[in-house]
């Protein structure tokens, strides 16, 4: 895997980007830190408001991956924007559970449904 | 049936090294017939367990290593992770799940490895942590 590699693949549907993981295990400290400098661009760089994370491959992660979509939470909201997250398997909803970060995210079962009204 | 096993390891503070060994110790807990449901707790716990000591323990400390025993018995698996650093006490950690602590981006880890190991313990000093999973029933 080399340093430059996206960790996320970029789709445009109308005015909203959904942006996929490409990786199983979101777990690697410096693959973390790859995903969380590609997210934060989408705000930062390109200037999205609208965004969908989908979890539809995800496996596992961790919790320094959480930190980073925290702080993605965080940077679309300040810019008046919106992060919806959606297609998370239950395993991984479970640990969104447990950290009550359920209450935090807005969650959705799966892509159709986090662009419905978006 | 489940096959016992009981090894350790003695790793330097290198995150691609501690996910080696949370990957060894998955395989053999696979092939000892540890049920698949109960394998992602125990990844995430050792995930955490091992980062934990290697970032926070040995603060990366090239020079400083972090040691870990496992054991599998058939009915549960313990791990041991001990780090070379002054150790902490989890009694100070916040509740990550507090309205006031909710959206900061770190303090997790201890309370995911609870949440899906049957039993977490530290010793005194707090560079050691112990690890249970008990497989559920099927």
């Amino acid at each position: 895997m080399s340093a430059g590699q996206r960790r996320i693949d970029i789709e445009e549907i109308g005015d909203v980007t959904v942006a996929k993981f490409v990786d199983k295990k979101i777990l690697d400290e410096n693959n973390i830190q790859l995903i969380g400098n590609q997210l934060f661009g989408l705000v930062e760089e390109d200037g999205r408001k609208k965004i969908v994370l989908d979890f539809t491959t995800v496996e596992y992660l961790s919790s320094a991956a959480l930190g980073k979509l925290i702080t993605m939470d965080k940077k679309v909201k300040a810019v008046g924007g919106q992060l919806r997250l959606c297609s998370i398997r239950p395993d991984i909803y479970e640990v969104f559970a447990i950290t009550r970060l359920n209450k935090l995210f807005d969650i959705r079962d799966d892509q159709e449904a986090a662009l419905a009204g978006f | 049936m489940a096959d016992s096993f009981e090894f350790e390891v003695t790793i330097p503070s290198d995150t691609a090294k501690g996910h080696e060994v949370q990957e060894d110790i998955l395989q053999r807990l696979q092939h000892g017939g540890f049920p698949e449901h109960d394998l992602f707790g125990v990844k995430l716990a050792l995930e955490e367990g091992i980062v934990n000591a290697i970032k926070h323990g040995n603060g990366l400390d090239p020079n400083k290593n972090v040691s870990v025993h496992c054991s599998y018995d058939g009915e549960r698996v313990i791990v041991e992770i001990e780090d070379e650093g002054p150790g902490f006490d989890p009694g100070d950690v916040p509740d990550p799940t507090a309205d006031e602590n909710l959206q900061k981006p770190s303090g997790r880890g201890l309370m995911l490895m609870k949440a899906f190991m049957t039993r977490v313990e530290f010793n005194d000093k707090g560079n050691r942590v112990i690890l249970e999973k008990e497989r559920s029933a099927e």
